[in-house]
């Protein structure tokens, strides 16, 4: 397994809408989700988590309602809204295109400058 | 995100606070425990599970304060709750805010109640379109002092100067209203057609006046104030045009003035007529047209200030034109003077009003100085405070904020009982004010100045009130945490000994001023002012009524008047007398001296008309020659006059008085009188203006009656006491004519030297309120060091050291910080005592007594100061000092 990496700042919020966005999930579920998808390479501050979600809901991006966990606990669970599928859609995109220009940049070589 | 769902979400969340706590915690527990229970599945033992979840989680406070950050619901929410917890650290600490409040009401009251009353005087133009335009001219006396300017003087530089668009001139006027309800007597102003013009305020109802009715002879025309034809004729609109009565002649109202009309030139005057002067006889010098007794205001052109007219009226003065004759008195050999009108009338209150101004500033300094030590104090006794909040979690904005809320507490505190303060300050200065204060109606709460001194208290207090925040939110917990001693750093110990300094200075600045200023005052009512003012009550008697106008019937009323007083029981003496020492009255004549029998030199002088037995009433000495008698008093062809010393030795050197020759100025056709004695010098003016000269003739020998004169009663015992039995007697006469302005000698006395008494009081109130805060400082600091160290000193006696030698050491510590400030002190008193040297009278602003006197104050309160933390410090029990940590 590798290395895991530490986010990168300000990707958290685009993690979370993007785990929400294959289906409702409590915090801890979001949390699993992000790890179980990033094969855990990905290392996320657990006390980070909440204040992302709390911020996220409060524009509007994510909605949330108690329900029940799989081990019949009361738990409290986020589903995407649509404006919060919107916002997922333009920030891949921006990531995308960010990470192919940074990509093209790193692998210049000397005979294209 | 719509606006309304926000709204909806704040408001939600802040009415719902504690179900989202609830369910925020629920939400957490939630996440460790099945963090825990996947631990556990994976083998790791329960208890360990648990705090492996934990641990792994991170800081749950912080991320709680994160997340209610998130909501968004925090700003107003933990506002509130930093008020609820300020309220308490202030409740917690009721000493520290009492004084807090106190020094910063103090500081910000004290400047905005003086402010307030500098400011329209000195500060702000006077209510007047274009009042920089506006100037003063006098004409000067021999010696350069001020002196009124002569009708023709006026005439000849309203029509050379090319300066002045316009010039006015003006006396006092009062006259008597008869109407519907009793007469009453009015303040007013004779003054040219111009008046208005100049000051560039038109009637509000009819019209100004008209120059071509400013003529001798001219129509009778009034203009009257907004309240005196609110008061008297109940607004009617109807009045202009109508004839009103004014002492027994038919006066036509032609205008009323804006309500909000000040003038400053006459704050009492309520109704205004035409000078209606001769503009002709030029040369018939002995006239009221030639007497230096008006007042002269004039409009500058746009653009031209008082120094381009200055060279200009030099220039007039220095060359007489064969068109406008001169003669001796009104020669402006001295040159013309011009100020602006604003220098003009703050000019006598100027020096006063700076030094207060210079005071008060000293004392705003010292609360801020005492406040930024109080809160540097309190700073060091909450570090362990902010530390553990620092480590349950507190974030620095936190602290911050909390900190800011607290110190906005005690500004908002103190800023009311500054406000309180400059309230009862402001009302308290207009009662104490001298009655030459120009604009006194003007004075009110001044609302920038408040502001202003609130808001520089409250920065002092936001600026160092957040020291201990920032330290607490710097510094790691650990290391400040298990301290847990109240020791204030050096640093912060120096900055604290160098501010009780800096008070100690301070207040030195303000003793000395006030020491000085109460010197001055000591000395000026030694001086004697020539007669004797105890048991002496004076009166102005004012005749009413053309019956008046002949002088015989005038006289009449006042020799019946005298009998009726003399025959008061109690009454031991009373004579009449034209103008009154010390009572403000100034009426100056030019006095032409015989010299070998020709026209001699020309002096101005006081002219006194009394009745016989004035001098032995007033008790003021006979030097030679003889008095009054009641022969000289009848029509004689040699009139009888006396003159005072001083005018004796400079008018006739090495010659006998008695005998000589003088003669009256503004009196035209009159001849030589002829001195008969000398008397002693009394002082007119006030008893620190030596200028006494003065002619005295008889109420009968003078060229017309008397209208209103003084009455002056000696008695025996309470003079005060008689008034009612006075009034009687004089009305006995006739009841119909007023009585005015009475009072004691003694309370004249003290009202001539009220400038310098207004500026004492305040210094004293300002010096002392230094002193405490100076003192308080000492013991602040000096108790704040023993409380720190406690341990050495409970080191120092185990290992011996007598009571004596500890009580030595703080005792020194504070004198040293004393002699520091009083040192620095000495040295700015000596030089800020400059600012006051004008109000000081028969005392050196170095003087030595005042400054070792205050020293000697001052080293006795720090002592004080010391000695009480001193003596806490000798009586500390080793073995408890040694346990204390």
């Amino acid at each position: 397994m590798d290395r895991p990496v530490e986010l990168l700042q300000g990707t958290l919020d685009m993690l979370i809408l993007k785990a929400v966005s294959l289906g409702p999930l409590h915090g801890y579920g979001v949390l699993l989700r992000i790890q179980q998808i990033s094969k855990d390479r990905l290392e996320i501050q657990q006390g980070s988590l909440y204040p992302a979600l709390y911020r996220l809901e409060q524009q509007g991006w994510i909605a949330s309602e108690w329900g029940q966990s799989e081990n019949k606990r009361k738990a409290k669970y986020y589903r995407l809204t649509p404006a919060g599928r919107r916002r997922l859609q333009t920030e891949a995109d921006n990531w995308n295109r960010m990470a192919n220009v940074i990509a093209g940049i790193l692998d210049t070589t000397p005979e294209e400058v | 995100m719509r606006l309304w769902s926000r709204i909806r979400a704040w408001t939600d969340a802040t009415l719902r606070r504690a179900r989202m706590e609830r369910e925020m915690d629920a939400e957490l527990r939630f996440h460790l425990d099945a963090y825990a229970e996947d631990l556990e599945r994976q083998g790791v033992p329960r208890e360990q599970a648990l705090r492996r979840a934990r641990v792994e989680f991170g800081g749950i406070e912080r991320a709680k304060e994160e997340c209610r950050d998130a909501r968004g619901v925090r700003l107003l929410e933990t506002l509130w709750q930093d008020i609820r917890y300020g309220v308490r650290s202030i409740l917690h600490a009721p000493g520290f805010t009492a004084v807090t409040v106190l020094t910063l009401g103090l500081g910000v009251g004290a400047t905005t109640a003086i402010f307030s009353a500098v400011n329209p005087i000195l500060f702000e133009s006077l209510p007047y379109p274009h009042a920089g335009r506006l100037a003063a001219v006098w004409d000067s006396a021999a010696d350069g002092s001020r002196s009124h300017v002569a009708f023709h003087t006026y005439r000849e530089v309203a029509e050379r100067s090319r300066a002045f668009d316009s010039i006015a001139v003006m006396k006092l006027w009062q006259p008597t209203l008869v109407g519907a309800s009793e007469p009453e007597r009015l303040d007013g102003q004779f003054v040219s057609a111009s008046y208005f013009h100049v000051l560039g305020v038109p009637p509000l109802l009819g019209r100004d006046f008209d120059a071509s009715d400013d003529r001798l002879d001219g129509p009778h025309v009034v203009i009257l104030s907004d309240a005196l034809w609110k008061r008297r004729f109940g607004g009617d609109p109807t009045l202009i045009g109508r004839r009103i009565t004014l002492d027994d002649d038919s006066y036509a109202v032609i205008g009323v003035m804006p309500s909000g009309f000040e003038n400053v030139l006459a704050p009492s005057a309520e109704l205004w007529t035409l000078l209606q002067y001769d503009a002709e006889h030029v040369t018939a010098f002995r006239t009221r047209e030639w007497g230096n007794h008006l007042r002269m205001v004039g409009r500058l052109r746009p653009a031209v200030s008082t120094d381009q007219a200055r060279p200009e009226l030099a220039a007039i003065a220095r060359t007489p034109l064969q068109k406008f004759p001169r003669p001796p008195w009104a020669s402006h050999r001295a040159g013309l003077l011009v100020d602006t009108l604003q220098d003009d009338l703050s000019r006598a209150v100027k020096p006063a009003l700076l030094a207060l101004l210079g005071a008060v500033l000293l004392v705003l300094a010292i609360a801020c100085v005492n406040v930024t030590n109080l809160l540097l104090a309190r700073g060091v006794r909450r570090r362990d405070e902010f530390a553990l909040r620092a480590a349950l979690g507190a974030g620095r904005g936190r602290l911050i904020r909390q900190l800011i809320t607290e110190n906005l507490l005690l500004a908002a505190l103190g800023g009311a009982a500054g406000l309180w303060l400059a309230v009862l300050g402001v009302r308290g200065l207009v009662l104490l004010s001298p009655a030459d204060l120009p604009r006194v109606g003007a004075i009110d709460i001044d609302g920038p100045v408040f502001a202003f001194g609130l808001g520089i208290t409250t920065m002092i207090g936001l600026a160092v009130g957040l020291l201990p925040a920032l330290r607490a939110s710097r510094n790691e917990p650990r290391l400040t945490l298990p301290d847990g001693s109240q020791r204030a750093t050096p640093g912060q110990r120096r900055t604290r000994s160098a501010l009780v300094v800096v008070e100690v200075a301070l207040a030195l600045v303000l003793l000395v001023g006030s020491g000085l200023l109460l010197r001055s005052l000591d000395r000026l009512f030694a001086v004697a002012p020539g007669f004797e003012a105890q048991e002496l009550l004076v009166m102005q008697v004012q005749t009413y009524g053309r019956r008046f106008d002949d002088d015989g019937t005038c006289n009449r009323f006042f020799a019946q008047a005298l009998d009726a007083v003399r025959n008061v029981p109690g009454v031991t003496a009373a004579a009449f007398t034209s103008q009154l020492p010390l009572s403000g009255d100034a009426d100056l004549y030019g006095v032409e001296f015989e010299k070998d029998g020709s026209d001699g030199h020309v002096r101005g002088a006081f002219r006194y008309g009394v009745s016989p037995g004035y001098f032995e009433t007033m008790g003021i000495p006979l030097r030679r020659g003889r008095l009054f008698a009641e022969g000289d008093a009848a029509e004689a062809s040699v009139r009888a006059v006396l003159i005072n010393e001083t005018l004796a030795r400079l008018e006739f050197p090495g010659k006998d008085p008695i005998g000589q020759r003088i003669r009256f100025g503004g009196a035209p056709d009159r001849p030589w009188d002829v001195v008969v004695g000398v008397v002693g010098d009394v002082k007119q003016t006030s008893l620190a203006v030596s200028q006494s000269d003065a002619v005295y003739v008889t109420t009968a020998g003078w060229l017309w009656a008397d209208g209103t004169q003084w009455l002056v009663v000696r008695s025996r015992g309470d003079a005060a006491a008689l008034t009612p039995a006075i009034r009687r007697a004089i009305w006995s006469v006739d009841k119909d004519q007023p009585i005015a302005r009475t009072s004691t000698m003694v309370r004249l006395l003290a009202a001539s030297a009220a400038e310098r008494r207004f500026a004492l009081v305040l210094f004293e109130a300002f010096a002392l309120t230094a002193l405490v805060l100076a003192a308080a400082g000492i013991y602040g600091v000096l108790s704040g060091s023993v409380a720190e160290r406690t341990r050495e000193i409970g080191v120092r006696s185990a290992l011996g050291a007598s009571r004596r030698s500890i009580l030595q050491l703080v005792v020194r510590q504070g004198m040293r910080l004393t002699g520091l400030g009083v040192a620095i002190g000495l040295a700015a008193a000596v030089a800020c005592s400059q600012a006051i040297a004008t109000l000081l009278f028969g005392v050196s602003r170095l003087d030595p007594a005042t400054y070792l006197g205050v020293l000697a104050l001052l080293t006795g309160v720090s002592l004080v100061a010391c000695w009480v933390p001193a003596r806490r410090a000798s009586r500390v029990d080793p073995v408890v000092a040694l346990r204390h940590e």
